[in-house]
């Protein structure tokens, strides 16, 4: 089962780490992974864009492919938009599964793609102004990992 | 309907608005001649891809939108 979503609104990890819970009664272990605007003392607010017919089918591709590589009982995956500041939470990735060692993999697999493949767009207002984010190098060596 | 291009990212900034209209049938020829200066060039290059209705071209040179298409001008995403 997929719990896919892009909120323009509040991420509140807790609720949805309850809900999730409470839909997969049949899991052994839950492994959870939040995501913060980085507390970084230029930073003053991050805006991160989507590109709606691109982004959802993104993450639900993503979904589904973890769902294909571990036996899980459902797999989470919630990312925000729109404008933020430091400490608030960006993304939430969780996977659900009968034991353990498949939940961790799932959502750190899950969370390695998220980062370097999702189709999003963020830029950082500090004091001289926006400045669009650059992919970074160490994206793409973890992402690496996977197909190793 | 025109051909909606979408711009994200710092393309956006580049072309000055979110959007732009320009008539159909649009191919690639017809796509660089009307974006000037840096962003005609920002998508000459190798990093910006375009996808049509939803769907990333595997090659943007073979772009053929028609009238009411939608194609989004996509530069390297900055992870989520």
């Amino acid at each position: 089962m997929k719990d896919i979503r892009i909120l323009h609104g509040e991420l509140s990890p807790g609720n949805a780490m309850t809900a999730f819970a409470a839909a997969h009664p049949e899991a052994g272990g839950i492994v959870s992974f939040v995501g913060k605007v980085r507390p970084d003392r230029d930073v003053e607010e991050l805006e991160l864009k989507h590109y709606a017919p691109l982004t959802l089918k993104g993450m639900e591709e993503l979904a589904e492919a973890t769902l294909a590589r571990w036996p899980l009982d459902g797999v989470l995956l919630h990312h925000r938009t729109g404008t933020m500041r430091p400490g608030d939470p960006i993304v939430l990735v969780a996977a659900a599964s009968r034991h353990r060692r498949d939940a961790f993999e799932a959502a750190d697999f899950a969370m390695d793609h998220l980062k370097s493949d999702a189709w999003f767009w963020k830029r950082e207002k500090r004091a001289d102004g926006w400045h669009w984010i650059e992919p970074r190098g160490q994206d793409h060596a973890d992402l690496k990992r996977w197909s190793e | 309907m025109p051909v909606k291009l979408v711009f994200l990212g710092k393309l956006a900034d580049l072309a000055g608005a979110p959007e732009k209209d320009l008539p159909g049938p649009l191919d690639w020829r017809g796509l660089l001649a009307a974006l000037p200066g840096p962003l005609g060039e920002a998508v000459l290059g190798g990093k910006v891809k375009l996808a049509v209705n939803g769907t990333v071209l595997a090659d943007k040179t073979a772009l053929a939108a028609n009238d009411g298409d939608e194609v989004a001008l996509l530069p390297p995403v900055s992870g989520g």
